[in-house]
């Protein structure tokens, strides 16, 4: 199937195209995040920090 | 499990883990939706293929209104109930927000240059977005220049009170002024004014970025919480340090 888009089919792609681009740097950049911080506490668990609960860093 | 229990961040966590795959995957088959049947749309009469840009521009500028809203409950939160997750749930949500809004301004104004035969124009609903947008970056600069969460947290949550005066004028701003910008045609007293051909796919896109919405907070709340956890260790780890060198030197 291909869509005809007239004159304007380069403002059309730029805008599903940018939203495309941020939406995943957005998923990518929590992703990225989430894998930092669970590493932080793995390495402070390591050196043997606990937490006042008692347990491990990383344990929900 | 009642709300008072989602106060407790670990069950906050435990709950968000398992909820976080299921919101992720009905937020991918919606959004594969949302495109496929912005694709089967008509051209409009008058814009031509052009109203494409709707389906995307639309839901990204609910969303920036939204998001601020949910900033504003969560700085209430704050403020009056001192809920310890609310603000987690602002600072996670700003970021979002302002990536929304970035996107609305943009597609706006690559909608607004076939159409309107310009990208920008400082009339008021554009200059309100664009400042709902400076907004955003303004409370993620707060955020990033105080050390301690919790009094960051006060500040920024004041600031986000104050702000949410412009929601009011960005939602009435093609009421009160003369704008380039059209009135509402979904949300407004009497109906939508728009064909069913183009208000189907606007809403199953809409309802898709509102779950893509919730997705990403939930899992950047989680981050923060882990950020929180790590810092409080790492506070704890240095007071250890500081300790077992007093008591050395001793």
């Amino acid at each position: 199937m291909t869509m005809a888009l007239g004159p304007y089919t380069s403002f059309i792609t730029t805008s599903y195209a940018l939203v495309a681009i941020v939406v995943l740097l957005l998923i990518v950049w929590i992703a990225m995040d989430y894998r930092t911080q669970q590493a932080r506490l793995r390495d402070l668990e390591a050196s043997g920090i606990t937490r006042r609960s008692g347990r491990g860093a990383t344990e929900i | 499990m009642t709300l008072i229990d989602l106060a407790n961040p670990t069950r906050f966590l435990s709950l968000t883990t398992r909820v976080l795959p299921w919101l992720a995957a009905v937020t991918a088959i919606l959004l594969a939706a949302g495109l496929y049947l912005s694709a089967l749309a008509p051209d409009d009469y008058q814009q031509g293929a052009t109203v494409k840009i709707m389906f995307i521009h639309v839901p990204n500028a609910w969303l920036s209104m939204f998001v601020w809203g949910v900033m504003s409950i969560a700085a209430l939160g704050t403020l009056v109930w001192r809920h310890p997750l609310a603000d987690v749930a602002a600072k996670a949500a700003a970021p979002i927000g302002a990536a929304f809004t970035f996107l609305a301004l943009v597609t706006g104004s690559l909608w607004g240059r076939p159409m309107w035969g310009t990208y920008w124009e400082w009339d008021a609903r554009l200059t309100s977005v664009l400042i709902l947008f400076l907004m955003y970056l303004g409370l993620i600069a707060l955020w990033r220049a105080v050390d301690d969460p919790s009094r960051a947290a006060r500040a920024a949550a004041v600031l986000t009170l104050v702000g949410a005066i412009n929601l009011p004028i960005i939602k009435f701003s093609v009421d009160w002024w003369n704008t380039l910008h059209q009135g509402a045609s979904v949300i407004r007293m009497g109906g939508p004014t728009m064909d069913r051909s183009f208000l189907i796919p606007l809403l199953v896109m809409a309802v898709a970025f509102s779950l893509l919405f919730i997705t990403l907070h939930l899992a950047a709340m989680r981050n923060e919480i882990l950020r929180r956890r790590v810092r409080s260790l790492q506070m704890m780890q240095a007071s250890r340090v500081t300790l077992a060198g007093e008591a050395s030197a001793a």
